[in-house]
């Protein structure tokens, strides 16, 4: 089933074009990223899942409800944790979480707001007002809130901006979980590492549009491939191999770590690789033209590498 | 619609529970200002003016509570929603299965509520003043509460109508304060000429009070049926507004 359908969304604010058509199919239980720089559109997008902006053109279901039409379906399926640090002061957290438990039609929710605040971290924080938080306990309440319905879809907007290392671990812990339960959902951040190690599908937006969309080893299979870094101390790439050659440096120190930071003999290249299989091919071609490696390295390209590629390039 | 929903309640409970919370700003403080008017005016009209046949002190009481009851309901909806707009937790009211009906009827009823709190206690230090009689209690009670359900609204327009603090505060020092105290909370607009008397006539505010004291003394400027269809209709044409409002989304969905 499909959990977020976006169909050729547009939103403009006067001449700037926040969404130019952004189309996206999130199927139930994914773990989705959505990536792309400031002002790319990726909050804007959340607000319209949200039901927080509305479209110009262009039509969200949450479950194949529709945000604007069938708003109360929709939202009942939906928790979104903002980017911004909100809260409101008149409140304790355990008050917060039963205010929000109620305007999502729940009463006597206690047993499982205690247990997002357990697996939060929140519990010795229960009854103290949300202006004596520090920042990282006030984004804790965010995203226990935003998870207070038990929502089949999760939206997170930046979660771990400028939050510690520890909560980054327990948010992904008890995130982890709730994907792994069955729950789908939706993560913006400028944290590629975290989108790599917990997305299996990305798109990336660009100026209001998506520029690439993909599983997350396929984006980088597919656009960036591997680097096969190769030392030869004696020999050279023959000529029916140098359209792979992406770098190359003539008696340089290669930086693979020998330490002395000096020159060594020899030459390092840089051989741009589709598939694994490829590796043997060019190993046995190095082999065969006279070259000697006496060191080599087979390098996979990260998300940074495809995300800065792809924005560069503009598309895929 | 469902006005008994979880989420209606929960709302309601919500904009009660954060009045409460500063009861002191929001129900002593209100009550402290109506006590010193009824101080001051009645120490110097006291036994100079007489209306309907009754001392100043007595009339003035009813006036300076049903002034509270409006002022306050207006206070209570329009603070909460430009403090959450500005501090940017209105978001935790656009997320949920929330109707655009029970949002209103959640802030206006809270508002009723801290209206008639403050009402009750500008009543209950103020009454030991005057000897002061209940010749209709529905109509002081039907008065109180569509006062400050109208207020309530108003308040609600203001505050998704604002995007700062000092549009709200104009809305309320040129057009919620110069209403009520032009609205006989302090006279009888028959001690008025007769041109501004005219113009009294075009103030819901004047009917409002004029149709509470009607409830205490059983004599008032107008009928007060007449003064329960005007403020009836001034009541419907406000929550039209409010809910076409909030269904637009305006300022609050952009």
């Amino acid at each position: 089933m499909t959990a977020i359908q976006i169909t050729n969304v547009e939103k403009s604010y006067k001449s700037l074009k926040a969404l130019g058509g952004v189309s996206l199919s999130i199927e139930e239980g994914e773990f989705f990223g959505l990536l792309g720089p400031n002002g790319a559109g990726k909050t804007t997008l959340i607000s319209t899942i949200a039901g927080l902006i509305r479209p110009d053109a262009g039509t969200v279901a949450i479950h194949g409800h529709d945000v604007v039409t069938d708003f109360r379906e929709a939202r009942k399926k939906l928790g979104v944790v903002p980017q911004e640090l909100v809260f409101d002061p008149f409140f304790t957290v355990r008050e917060t979480l039963r205010l929000q438990s109620g305007y999502f039609g729940l009463k006597n929710n206690d047993k499982w707001i205690d247990e997002v605040m357990e697996n939060l971290d929140l519990t010795n924080k229960a009854d103290a007002n949300m202006r004596a938080l520090s920042g990282g306990m006030k984004r804790r309440v965010l995203v226990a809130q935003a998870l207070v319905h038990k929502p089949p879809v999760i939206v997170l907007d930046e979660p771990t901006a400028g939050v510690d290392v520890e909560l980054r671990q327990t948010l992904w812990k008890f995130i982890a979980r709730l994907n792994r339960e069955g729950h789908t959902v939706v993560l913006t951040t400028h944290y590629l590492e975290e989108a790599q190690a917990m997305c299996q599908r990305v798109a990336m937006l660009k100026s209001g549009k998506v520029v690439a969309l993909d599983t997350m080893s396929a984006l980088i299979r597919r656009i960036s491939g591997s680097q096969l870094n190769v030392h030869l101390s004696s020999g050279d790439v023959p000529a029916d191999l140098r359209h792979l050659v992406s770098h190359d440096e003539q008696g340089h120190g290669n930086g693979n770590g020998n330490g002395n930071g000096g020159k060594r003999p020899g030459s390092s290249y840089s051989l741009r690789v589709n598939e694994y299989a490829e590796v043997e091919q060019i190993l046995a071609r190095l082999r065969e033209s006279g070259a000697v490696i006496d060191d080599m390295q087979l390098q996979q390209a990260d998300l940074e590498d495809i995300f800065l590629q792809i924005m560069d390039k503009g598309t895929v | 619609m469902n006005f008994i929903s979880v989420g209606f309640q929960t709302l309601l409970y919500k904009e009660t529970l954060r009045f409460w919370k500063v009861a002191t700003q929001t129900v002593a403080a209100p009550i402290l200002t109506a006590m010193l008017y009824l101080l001051i005016f009645g120490h110097v009209l006291e036994g100079r003016v007489e209306v309907h046949g009754t001392s100043y002190t007595a009339f003035l009481i009813p006036g300076l509570v049903m002034m509270s009851v409006l002022q306050n309901a207006f206070a209570n909806s329009s603070s909460s929603l430009i403090q959450s707009k500005i501090t940017g937790n209105l978001v935790f009211i656009l997320l949920p299965p929330l109707s655009h009906w029970e949002i209103i009827s959640a802030y206006v009823l809270a508002s009723v509520v801290r209206g008639v709190a403050v009402g009750a206690g500008v009543f209950l230090v103020t009454a030991w003043f005057a000897h002061l009689s209940f010749v209709a209690p529905l109509w002081i009670l039907v008065f109180a509460l569509l006062g400050a359900a109208i207020l309530g609204t108003m308040g609600v327009i203001a505050g998704i109508w604002a995007e700062k603090f000092d549009q709200l505060a104009a809305f309320q020092n040129f057009l919620i304060m110069p209403a009520t105290f032009l609205s006989g909370v302090f006279y009888s607009i028959k001690s008025l000429p007769p041109f501004w008397q005219a113009v009294s006539h075009f103030n819901p505010f004047f009917y409002m009070i004029d149709g509470f004291r009607h409830g205490f003394f059983g004599v008032s400027d107008v009928s007060p049926w007449t003064s329960l269809a005007i403020v009836s209709v001034f009541f419907a044409v406000l929550a039209a507004i409010a809910v076409s409002l909030l269904k637009r989304g305006y300022n609050l969905r952009h």
